[in-house]
């Protein structure tokens, strides 16, 4: 099974906010909420593949930066009206460091 | 529970429409598996006439995408026709040899063009207009040809000749008849649509009948009976439609016109198939509009779900022109007999035509040209068979004559009936409408198409349905709803929440949300957005800028492109500049590789498809050369228009130039409600265009006139002439004054124009005219605004702010 790589300090991703990390073959965004709570995603709208590491974040939503779609950052999914849905990556907070899983 | 299955042939408009009223009512039914031929989601046919005008994309006009068939567990082969129903088996097969087996089938396949069976009607060039694929075709056919024949001057027809006319052909309209439209218009009708059309360049040859397409492998001429010809290089049939019925002889089922069904639409040879859309014949009438096929669709999902109670009866069915800016409408029999009489208004000055047929007091049929608001009405009145004889005098005027001399939608659709139909394709009446606007709490037409499908088909109905929803939730209606909240977070306002963070001294978004009940823990975007700029606005100095509240353009201080870079445009101070400075850009673009430049419409530079991790590097170059944030991607103070002034314009009256410069040195930077340009013309050639921008001002020999609230794009607005000084102090003073009362009045995302409309402009003369000490007061907050405003935000992200935003995380996995 993949193994769990650490990718970045909890406290350097701003609050409701997002770092983009770059891996070999994909662009991840890494969210912080409110609650501290990280969530991992591929960084591209089920829409049209808008950056989604650029948009606000919301409770545990995303908007896209370019045409408002909504994504649920737990599960992936647009939420309605819209259809759609993007990676998400497994991620834990141990010792105020963040691990994905790739 | 075992699920039945159940198969629908043809992806199109009746038979998606009847899934999605059968989803409504049974949602875990049946496996649903779908054959479509054309390879696609379902999408709006009606809509492909803008398509073809440019006036939509494909995009747009789709109605479900494939998600949609994932997300309802609907089995989709798109792209795959059936070529055989086998009904001993229960089994379909398309052509690719999948076979699915069925316990209820629906036939959709709907209609094909008519194509007249011409010598040379087989070349390439020669087309019917019906799908994505003649669309395609007629666009590329524009992009290297010149001439367009259309055969057939009908509704269909005539919306072709409109989109190629506006793709740049040359286009010919052929009519064998010497009336346009003569099955949903009467000759004067049709004279004034020929003649409107004519006037934007289309030809007609009526009374012509095509004898021959002319050509080798791709057609060339078209040759008529009466021996002339004429150039075509592509050669549109819209002569008529036939229902598409091929699939259902084959199978077996009693066909005429199309596959003949019951009033269950159930096809009267085998009840497990239905039939339903432009395919059926239903009591002798085979429908070609879409209004018909949903209610088909409504009363096919019923018995599919087992409610077994619907009928489906017949409709009546009424026409629109989708061509912009020509209104026509026609509905039931408008030629009348010796049973009948006319009343009958023209004026052909103004273009307006109307003629109504009544038999026995009650409406028989219609005809509108150039106003067609009260065509809903008069199309209610014919279905009800309403006795007309108490205002027939009026009818005429439409439903409310009285005292309204202008052609106001507004208050004229506030006076129909609840019943009244105004979404004529998807059979929405105005109580559906205005209950859903009040119960449901909409704002927007989007959110009332989603909610009611109201002007969500062919859109012609989409200015009532504006006008209904301004009516609804406008100050002047009985019914209105509360006001509207600043978003779904809160019940309160915009104007409450303002007010409420200076008297409460709230200074963090925490602290408002808690003293305004916030819903959510965080807001939404739209309100982060909204409250970061009120606090800011309210507490400048104190506040600190919360950059997970801003939209990504002003967190990373440029425009996000449709390809996720982002777009760099420095500030040119009055579109003034230097050789040196024109040479510091120009290295900067080699340096970063910019693969486009263009002088922008506010007189500076756009660099375009910069990558987010150079933009620091970028700006810091550009800082150095003397360059600022030109604020291109913000709600902000954007840029000063000029003109070239007395300095070297005969003209010229006053330093417009000059004065361009004072006053960007004074307002850039500043944050705003919504965007907010500037322009200064030295003379009222206004070679500026300064009656259009937010504030504009245009010199004359004696000073200076200041004009406010202008806007271009999609609503033009031209400006209220706020006054005439005398002084560029003055110009200065007084601009800063408006800029910080729109900054503490507006509603975040509002502009200057709307805005002004919605307080009026005695609010905003009050504010800045008649008190010269409030005035001084609103610029001297100004003043003080723009200090931690005119801190250059690029130059303190070259030297290391905000570092995270723009530096990625690269990890060797
Ligand atoms: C340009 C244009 C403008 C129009 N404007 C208006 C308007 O303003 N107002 C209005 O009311 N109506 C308008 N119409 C008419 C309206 O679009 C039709 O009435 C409606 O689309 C018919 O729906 P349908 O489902 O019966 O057929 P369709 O929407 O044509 O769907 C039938 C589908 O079945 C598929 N199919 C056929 N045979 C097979 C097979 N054997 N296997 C698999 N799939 C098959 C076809 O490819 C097609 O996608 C317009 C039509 C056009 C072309
Ligand atoms: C729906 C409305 C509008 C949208 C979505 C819109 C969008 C944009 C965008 C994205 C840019 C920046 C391009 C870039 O640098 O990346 C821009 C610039 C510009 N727009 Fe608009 N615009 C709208 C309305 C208008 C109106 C009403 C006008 C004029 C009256 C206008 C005039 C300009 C000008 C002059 C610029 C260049 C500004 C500069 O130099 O910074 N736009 N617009
Ligand atoms: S607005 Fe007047 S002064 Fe300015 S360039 Fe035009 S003509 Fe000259
Ligand atoms: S008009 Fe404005 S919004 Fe439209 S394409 Fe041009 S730049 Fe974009
Ligand atoms: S790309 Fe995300 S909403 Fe369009």
């Amino acid at each position: 099974m993949s193994k769990w790589i650490e990718v970045v300090e909890l406290n350097k991703i701003p609050v409701l906010g997002s770092r983009l990390i770059k891996t070999r073959d994909t662009d991840i965004a890494v969210f912080r909420g409110s609650d501290d709570q990280v969530y991992a995603i591929r960084d591209a709208c089920p829409h049209k593949g808008g950056p989604l590491s650029q948009g606000i974040m919301h409770g545990s939503t995303v908007t896209c930066p370019l045409h408002n779609w909504k994504i649920d950052l737990s599960s992936g999914n647009a939420l309605a009206p819209d259809h759609g849905c993007s990676n998400v990556f497994a991620v834990k907070v141990e010792g105020g460091r963040v691990f994905l899983q790739l | 529970m075992h699920k039945e299955n159940l198969v629908l042939i043809g992806n199109g408009m009746a038979g998606v429409r009847t899934l999605e009223e059968l989803l409504k009512l049974a949602p875990d039914h049946y496996n649903i598996t779908v054959f479509g031929e054309e390879p696609y989601g379902n999408y709006n046919r009606i809509m492909l006439s803008p398509v073809l005008a440019s006036e939509k994309t494909i995009e747009q006009i789709m109605l479900n995408g494939e998600q949609w068939y994932i997300d309802n567990g609907i089995t989709l082969h798109k792209g795959k026709k059936v070529e055989q129903i086998n009904r001993a088996r229960r089994e379909v097969i398309a052509t690719d040899g999948t076979v699915a087996h069925y316990d209820r089938l629906i036939i959709a396949t709907g209609s094909v063009p008519f194509m007249l069976p011409l010598p040379g009607a087989d070349k390439a060039g020669v087309i019917g207009f019906r799908d994505i694929k003649d669309v395609d075709t007629m666009l590329a056919t524009a992009s290297q040809y010149q001439h367009a024949v259309v055969i057939g001057g009908g509704l269909l027809g005539l919306e072709a000749a409109n989109g190629l006319m506006k793709q740049g052909m040359n286009v010919t309209v052929v009519h064998l008849l010497d009336t346009l439209m003569e099955r949903q218009l009467d000759k004067p009708a049709a004279a004034m649509l020929q003649k409107s059309l004519a006037e934007r360049g289309m030809t007609f040859l009526m009374e012509h009948s095509t004898a021959e397409i002319l050509g080798q492998e791709r057609v060339t001429a078209v040759r008529f009976k009466n021996g002339t010809e004429i150039p075509a290089d592509l050669v549109v049939m819209a002569v008529g439609i036939k229902p598409n019925t091929e699939l259902g002889k084959s199978a077996g089922l009693y066909c005429e016109r199309g596959i003949v069904v019951s009033d269950t639409m159930q096809t009267i040879t085998d009840p497990k198939i239905y039939a339903i859309g432009e395919c059926v014949q239903h009591r002798g009438i085979a429908y070609g509009l879409v209004a018909p096929l949903f209610e088909q669709a409504k009363v096919a999902a019923n018995h599919l779900a087992k409610h077994g109670i619907a009928r489906y009866v017949g409709t009546v069915t009424s026409t629109k022109l989708k061509v912009t800016g020509i209104e026509l409408f026609s509905a039931g029999d408008f030629t009348g007999n010796d049973q009948t009489e006319d009343i009958v208004f023209k004026d052909a000055a103004s273009g307006t035509y109307k003629k109504i047929v009544l038999q026995d007091n009650q409406v028989k049929g219609a005809v509108l040209y150039g106003d067609t608001v009260d065509g809903s009405w008069y199309f209610q009145l014919m279905k009800d068979g309403t006795d007309v004889s108490a205002f027939r005098d009026t009818l005429l005027f439409g439903q409310h004559h009285l005292g309204d001399s202008g052609h106001n939608p507004d208050t004229r659709v506030a006076s129909l009936p609840d019943n009244a139909e105004i979404c004529g394709c998807n059979g929405v009446c105005k109580g559906d409408i205005v209950k859903a606007i009040t119960e449901k709490k909409l704002f927007t037409l989007d959110e009332v198409r989603a909610h009611t499908k109201a002007s969500a088909s062919c859109g012609s109905c989409t200015g009532l349905v504006e006008s209904l929803l301004a009516h609804t939730v406008g100050g002047d209606y009985s019914a209105t709803p509360k006001t509207k909240p600043l978003c779904k977070c809160t019940d309160y306002t915009h104007d409450d929440i303002r007010h409420g963070i200076i008297q409460h001294n709230l200074k963090t978004m925490p602290a408002v949300r808690e003293h305004f009940e916030w819903k959510t823990p965080d807001g939404c975007p739209s309100c982060r957005n909204a409250l970061n700029y009120y606090l800011l606005c309210a507490y400048p100095t104190e506040y600190v800028d919360d950059a997970q509240s801003r939209y990504i353009n002003e967190r990373a201080h440029g425009n996000i492109q449709k390809d996720g870079s982002y777009s760099v445009v420095p500030r040119m101070f009055g579109g003034m500049c230097t050789s040196d400075q024109l040479r510091a850009i120009a290295d900067v673009a080699d340096k970063y590789q910019v693969p486009t430049m263009k002088v922008t419409g506010g007189q500076r530079i756009d660099m375009f498809g910069i990558k987010k991790e150079q933009l620091p590097a970028m700006w810091k170059d550009l800082s150095a050369a003397g360059f600022v944030s030109g604020h291109a991607y913000g709600k902000a103070m954007r840029t000063v228009k000029t003109c070239v002034g007395s300095e070297w314009c005969r003209f010229g009256t006053q330093d417009s130039t000059g004065l361009g410069v004072k006053l960007e040195e004074l307002t850039w930077g500043s944050w705003m409600p919504h965007k907010f340009k500037l322009a200064v013309s030295g003379c009222p050639r206004n070679c500026a265009e300064a009656t259009i921008k937010d504030i504009g001002v245009v010199c004359v020999d004696s000073g200076y006139e200041l004009h406010i609230g202008g806007n271009g794009g999609i609503k033009v607005r031209v400006t209220d002439l706020l006054c005439k000084v005398a002084t560029e102090e003055e110009v200065l003073e007084y601009t800063g004054a408006f800029c910080q009362f729109y900054r503490e009045d507006a509603h975040y995302l509002e502009r200057t124009a709307p805005w002004i409309e919605r307080v009026g402009l005695e609010k905003v003369k009050t504010a800045i005219l008649s008190d010269a000490a409030n005035r001084k007061a609103l610029y001297e907050r100004f003043l003080i605004s723009q200090q931690p405003a005119q801190i250059d935000p690029w130059k303190a992200r070259a030297d290391g702010a905000e570092a995270a935003e723009f530096t990625p995380i690269m990890i060797e996995a």
